[in-house]
Order: C-alpha cells, then structure tokens, then sequence
C-alpha cells in the first residue's frame, strides 16, 4: 500500500481525478485508508465496476488494488477480459499465495504441497503464475515485484501508472498470520518472510544468464511486457466523435 | 421530440431510457432481453453516451453501477438466469445508494427453461432474490408505450431514492410490436440531487432533517469518498457497530416504505360496482381486461386491478377492494407469486383464487374466463 501511495504522490495527480477501487480480501480493504475516490466492491469484481467508472469518466485516473483469490480465482474473468480490451486501469494484485481474510484457504497462487486449511493435507492444485496469466490475456503492461523490494515496486508501479492501457503489476507479499503459520518453517514470522522474498527473488534480466536450479522455484521480477496498443476509451471516443462529425 | 413508430417493448424501453437521460449501458445479451442492449449499443454513442458489452452479466451489472458512480443514469438488461446472477451486485448497489434500472425481461424457467417463451415467474425473486433485508422497488409494464413511459419512471424513481429500480417485462411485452408515440414532452426527468461543490460538511450518506435520501456527489466532480458494499456510517467508512447497521437499515427500508404513496402506481378499470376482482400485472393484464369485458357482457360485475408498482405491493387498494369485493383472481404467467401477496393482504376478507400457468404460454381471455367460472 505504501507503494502504491508513494507512487500516485510521485506523479502529482490531482486527488479528485484519482478512482482506487477494490475486491474483498485484506488487500481490498486498503482503498478504505486513501484519500481518494475509493470503491470497495463484491469479491472479484473490481475491475468490472472500474471499467464502468473509466467508460464513464476517461479522464479519471483508475486504479485496481487486489488480490491472488479475488483476482485470479472469483475475478480471474473480468482480469483477462480488461487485459484483452487494453482499457487504461493499472491493477496491482497483492499476491500473499493464500485467502487471507477468511483464515487461510488455498488460492489459485498457492504452491502445490503447501498447507492451507482447505488443503489440510498438502495442496494438489498447481498455482498460476499471474504475471503469465495477465500477459497471455493480452496484457500491455505486466510487471513483478515483492513488498521487499520497496523501491523497486514503487518504481514500477509508477511506470504502470504511466503507461496507457491495461497494466497489471504482481505485488508478491506475505501472510504471516495464515500463509505463515503453516509453510515453510517460517512460524508466522513476518521478518523472516520479507526475508525469503528478499532472498528469493531473483531480476528477469539475470534468468537467462543463470542456471536452472537458480531460477526454479524462484520469485522472477521486474518489468515482463510494456507495449503500445490502442486503448479501450479512446477507441471508443472515436466512435462518438463520429457522430460529432456528422452533426 | 416527437415520433411516431412502430417498434418492439425491448426497443421502446431504450427509447424511455435515452428520454430519461440514461448516458451509460453496460450488460450482456441474453434471450429474450438481446434487443435492449442492442439498441442501447445504436443510439448512445450518438449522443456521447456510452455502451458495454462486458464479460459476463455479473460484469454487466458492475460496470453500469460504476458508471452510475461516475455520475451517469446507467442501465443494465438480461432475463431470468442473468437476474439471477446478478443478486449480489444488486444488493451491493441496494446498500451503497446507487441509482441503477435493471431490465428484466422475463423468460420462462427455472434454469435454461424455455429462452423465448414468456413467463411472470422472477417476480418474488424481484423482492427477495437478494440476500439479506433490503429495499425493493419494481415495475411491471404492460404495453409497448407504457415500456418508453415507465422506463423513465423507473430512472427517476432511481434518482430520486438513490436506489436500483426494477423494471420486470415478459416476453411478450418486450418483443411485440406496438404503435408508440415517442413524444419527450410526455416525460419527466429527475436528476439525483447532488451537493454543492464547495459543501465541506457534505457526508456521503448523511442525511438532513426529515429526508432519507442522502444527496449524492458523482466521483471525479470535487467530493471524494469511500463506497462500500460493508455497513457503513455516514462518512460511508465502514463499521460494525450494531447500533449504525440498525440505523442505516432503518433508513433504507423507510426510504421505499415511508414514500409509498409516490412510488406505487396501478390502474382500475371498472371496478366502482365490480362484485370481483381480477388483479394481474404485465402482458397478462392486457388478457385479463378482456376477460372483464367478456364477463360483464356475461351479467357477471368484474373489474380489473392491474398493478403498474409491483413492489412495494399496493396493500392499502387491495385491502380496500377486498372489503367490497366477493372474491378476487389473480391472472400470472406464474404458478403463483403475487398471488401469496394478494392472500396474505387480503387476509380472508374475501376468497382469492389463481389462474396461473408456468409453462412458456401466454394466457388468454377465454382461459381467465372459464378459469374465473371454475373457482369463483
């Protein structure tokens, strides 16, 4: 949340213009903390509302704060839907691997084997990897970052900001109270899983160079897709200006 | 402007929308309600409005009240299994006090039924489909000009009381063809009341004095705020203490139950002698009137109730006609909703009896007829 404030502050928007909307989860409720135009919504349905407000109001600088289960299960739809229209909405999803607010069930980003309290016996499901996801949909944008990586994240989510059409940036973040209870011998220790992020983050520039056994199972950032396509408003726009036209 | 056209129900509630300043669309196509987007989608953009065709029709609910948000009369349109998904946005928009028609252009069901036979069957899920107590005001009409009429109604009533309005056609309303004078002289528009742009004390859901309806700024106009599907206060800020979740339900109840008299319209006809009444709403009551002239002819008193508000149910006229009547039938393409409610207001004053059918047919005079004879 800090980054994403830090970043809106760095481009000196006018709050009025500024719309943050949210699903449910932890990570939704933190519009509820901004001074801006803040909608907190049905679970996963973000984006959907959001297209409606940017429709209505292109001007407006539209924001979408999720997370992993609200973006990519219950919303995983209306996320590859906005990415395929390319419609100016800068969508971070705070992926912590878990449901967090309601105490701890697996999501569609939590790692096969680990425990959750619908996977009391280890996760059979395999994860996705949302960056891939939202690039695969078509997005024009994607970019992946973690809480750790302070000014990393905040720079990117800048350029997301900056960039006109869909973009989507992956916040990976923890859960100490659910997802750290159970996995990875953290025991709920939220330091030592900044640390794991820290320690197991590895840049996208360096993949290529390094050894597979370095990269597996490794959190990849960085900036994935950046291009320029038309975006969804102004197409439209050019719809009505032709009626403008012919009056 | 004034026209004169020959078009179908779907087509004429655009026409009413666009008369009512409706500037946002967004849904999805669903039999037999397709046509209302599709008309949505042709005349918006002429006039700098805007049309979405979203994902799904959970989207198609969302993206139309953000655009209410934004400040737009928006609109969204399916038939029963899209009404059906949309519940919960539908609650969301109850809760948040966000104005919004939503067309319901009903088919026969349950489930995938029967695309494009008509039915009345959605209409106890106007009322209760949501989860939780909430608010509901719903509008049935009855012709092709009453779909251009009423649909403007049902915007100003959703500007009015910053509410979803829900506007229950049948199939055979929304796709017969009627002659209908599109005249915007015949309609009024009401516009939500919004606050001043320098009001520093304005509280989103806050209200003054004796009014239960918050004024309400759109977003990106000088107020920001926070919407919430959550139990709010005043600052629309979420909580949950039980004494604000009883206050702020309180309000939502009272805004439809205390403004009754403005929000329920119905239509009688020749019931100042009639010995019974047949009540009926929708496409239905076009049969059912016929029925009365068929009966009267027969030396039999009926008159006809045709409820135009379905929800909130016009109690005090039914009580009212129940005292002095013998008996009344219900005439629904259903089997049997507001029936319960006419039996439940009626509470024994006189017999109340069905005709009803929920198998995709429309029903005739002659059915209400011989229906009436059998059980009256």
């Amino acid at each position: 949340m800090n980054s994403i404030v830090q970043a809106i502050e760095s481009k000196g928007y006018d709050k009025d213009n500024v719309c943050v909307v949210s699903g449910i989860g932890c990570s939704s409720r933190a519009p509820g903390y901004m001074d801006f135009n803040t909608l907190h919504t049905t679970h996963g349905r973000a984006l959907a509302f959001a297209t409606g407000i940017k429709m209505a109001k292109p001007h407006m600088k539209v924001i979408v704060i999720s997370g992993d289960g609200d973006a990519t299960a219950i919303g995983g739809n209306h996320l590859i839907h906005s990415a395929r229209r390319n419609i100016d909405i800068t969508t971070i999803v705070f992926n912590n691997n878990i449901y967090g607010m309601t105490g701890g069930q697996f999501s569609p980003a939590t790692p096969k084997g680990d425990y959750a309290t619908t996977s009391p016996y280890g996760n059979i499901d395999t994860p996705f990897d949302i960056a891939k996801l939202a690039e695969g949909a078509g997005a024009s944008f994607v970019a992946r970052s973690t809480a750790s990586h302070f000014t990393q994240l905040t720079k990117v989510i800048g350029e997301a900001l900056d960039h006109e059409g869909f973009s989507m940036v992956e916040a990976v973040c923890t859960c100490p109270t659910s997802y750290g209870r159970k996995n990875k011998g953290f025991k709920g220790n939220p330091v030592a899983m900044l640390k794991y992020l820290k320690e197991n983050s590895v840049p996208v520039e360096a993949v290529a160079k390094l050894p597979k056994e370095k990269v597996e199972g490794k959190i990849i950032t960085g900036k994935f897709v950046k291009e320029e396509r038309p975006e969804y408003t102004k197409e439209y726009q050019k719809i009505i200006d032709k009626f403008k036209e012919e009056v | 402007m004034k026209k004169t056209k020959f078009i179908q129900g779907n087509e004429a509630c655009v026409e009413g929308a666009m008369a009512a300043g409706m500037m946002f669309y967004g849904g999805y196509p669903i039999t037999p309600s397709t046509e209302v987007a599709e008309q949505s989608a042709a005349l918006l953009p002429r006039v700098g409005g805007k049309f979405i065709q979203m994902e799904d029709e959970i989207a198609g609910i969302a993206a139309a009240i953000g655009g209410s948000i934004a400040g737009l009369k928006s609109m969204t349109a399916t038939s029963g299994p899209g009404f059906s998904l949309k519940m919960e946005n539908l609650g969301y928009a109850i809760i948040a006090e966000i104005p919004l028609v939503v067309v319901n252009v009903q088919r026969s069901g349950p489930s995938t039924g029967l695309p494009t036979s008509p039915s009345q069957g959605d209409m106890m899920q106007a009322k209760w489909g949501t989860h939780g107590d909430h608010p509901v005001i719903a509008l049935s009409p009855s012709t092709v000009q009453e779909c251009y009429t009423l649909t403007a109604r049902a915007f100003n009533l959703a500007e009015k009381y910053r509410m979803p309005v829900l506007f229950m056609l049948d199939e055979v309303v929304g796709h017969m063809r009627e002659k209908v004078e599109l005249d915007s002289s015949l309609i009024e528009v009401i516009d939500r009341e919004k606050p001043a742009k320098d009001d520093s004390s304005y509280l989103p859901y806050g209200v003054e004095g004796d009014s239960l309806v918050p004024k309400m700024a759109p977003f990106g106009e000088g107020h920001r705020y926070h919407i919430t599907g959550l139990v709010h206060d005043e600052t629309g800020f979420p909580t949950n203490s039980t004494k604000v979740a009883d206050k702020l339900m309180t309000r939502l109840m009272d805004k439809v139950e205390k403004n009754k008299d403005d929000i329920i319209d119905y239509e009688e006809f020749m019931t100042e002698d009639a010995d019974y009444i047949i009540f009926s709403y929708g496409s239905t009551a076009r049969s059912s009137k016929q029925a009365v002239l068929d009966l009267r002819e027969q030396g039999i008193k009926a008159g006809l109730f045709r409820a135009i508000t379905i929800w909130p149910f016009p109690e005090d006229r039914i009580m009212e006609l129940a005292e002095k009547s013998k008996g009344i039938l219900v005439a629904e393409m259903n089997l049997g909703q507001m029936v319960l409610e006419v039996e439940r207001v009626v509470n024994g004053r006189c017999s109340v009896n069905l005709m009803g059918k929920g198998n995709g047919e429309f029903i005739s005079p002659e059915e209400i007829v011989e229906r009436f004879k059998e059980v009256m």
